[in-house]
């Protein structure tokens, strides 16, 4: 009985990994008390349709996030770098299967 | 050999009682979260009933069914601990959602988690095949529910100062009930002698020392428990049980045999 008591739990963001992925993918996020109930909770929200094989739980604090109002000077200036992408590129054939 | 019907019968009860009553909690939780854990919980257990009854209305044969089994039998016919129909009131008697109390539902889970990991793995190992395959299947259900039990009684127990009140006097509630698990009925016996049942004495070791690990870390009291032993699952149950049947029973009652 040390810690106080929080009135609000915190907000966790949930990634679970699908037998078929190789990544965590996002998929929501939800309260718990801490860590570990957090997971508990994201097995019970999140993998009760057989979703997951493995479950990571990020206390939303954590993330830093862009501000969309930012969003025309981070993103749209890619919009006409096509060079960017490797189709931009032809090939040549010696080098075969990349 | 086969486990007698009437055991199975009794695994079937405990799992269908227990999951109608923490289904009652459905919209209600104390939070979303909880709310859906609770429901899984719920159906895991209605599941496990589903199966027991489906097996047990096999062996009866004739036109024996899942359903009438579960909607068609009377409150001194179901062979469940008295423990498992207690509302989640605590010692207040009631049906009011808001006198409902978490550290209740949460400390009979518990209690009955314990000893359900402890049957279905010696059931596992039943020469009954069918009734091994479903405790294979439910236990690690079980497993499950226990975790989940356990943490909330530590979080209860070495909580706030309200929280571990209200655990506390959950435990003392519910103790005494657990008496029930320790003393075989016919049922029992006969599968015991049929090789096919648990001998439920030979679990209390165990039980207990889950138990007290985990009261232990929630800095909760195990009360001293003598007297009285309830004898639900000799079908002598509580007043809370017909309540429960009506609620659960009433739709099927009411329209035999209707499908949606």
């Amino acid at each position: 009985m040390n810690t106080p008591a929080l009135k609000e739990w915190p907000l966790w963001e949930v990634f679970v990994r699908s037998k078929q992925g190789l990544e965590h993918k996002h998929c929501g996020s939800l309260h718990a008390a801490d860590a570990a109930q957090a997971l508990h909770m994201a097995r019970d929200v999140y993998t009760r349709r057989q979703e997951g094989v493995s479950i990571w739980v990020v206390p939303s604090a954590a993330i830093t996030a862009s501000n969309p109002d930012d969003k025309g000077e981070l993103f749209d200036p890619a919009a006409d770098k096509i060079y960017r992408h490797p189709t931009f590129y032809t090939i040549p054939e010696e080098v075969g299967h990349m | 050999m086969n486990a007698p019907v009437d055991y199975l019968l009794h695994l079937a009860d405990n799992a269908v009682v227990l999951g109608q009553r923490n289904a009652e909690w459905c919209g209600h939780g104390p939070i979303l979260e909880e709310d859906i854990a609770m429901g899984n919980v719920s159906l895991d257990y209605i599941g496990q009933a589903r199966l027991l009854y489906q097996l047990a209305a096999t062996r009866l044969g004739g036109d024996a069914t899942e359903d009438k089994l579960a909607y068609f039998r009377d409150e001194t016919q179901f062979r469940n601990y008295t423990l498992l129909e207690l509302p989640h009131n605590g010692p207040l008697v009631g049906y009011a959602v808001s006198d409902r109390d978490y550290a209740t539902t949460i400390v009979r889970n518990f209690l009955y988690g314990a000893l359900m990991v402890l049957v279905w793995d010696a059931l596992e190992k039943s020469p009954d095949a069918d009734l091994a395959a479903i405790a294979a299947k439910s236990l690690k259900e079980a497993r499950y529910h226990l975790h989940h039990a356990a943490d909330w009684v530590v979080r209860f127990g070495d909580g706030t100062e309200e929280s571990h009140k209200r655990a506390q006097a959950a435990v003392d509630h519910l103790f005494p009930y657990t008496e029930e698990f320790w003393t075989p009925s016919a049922a029992e016996d006969a599968a015991v002698a049929a090789g096919a049942g648990v001998d439920v004495r030979s679990l209390r070791a165990a039980w207990d020392a889950i138990v007290n690990e985990t009261l232990s870390e929630a800095t909760l009291v195990r009360p001293q428990v003598r007297g009285y032993v309830p004898e639900g699952k000799h079908g002598r149950h509580s007043e809370h049980l017909g309540y429960l049947l009506g609620e659960m029973q009433g739709l099927a009652r009411a329209h035999p045999g209707a499908t949606w």
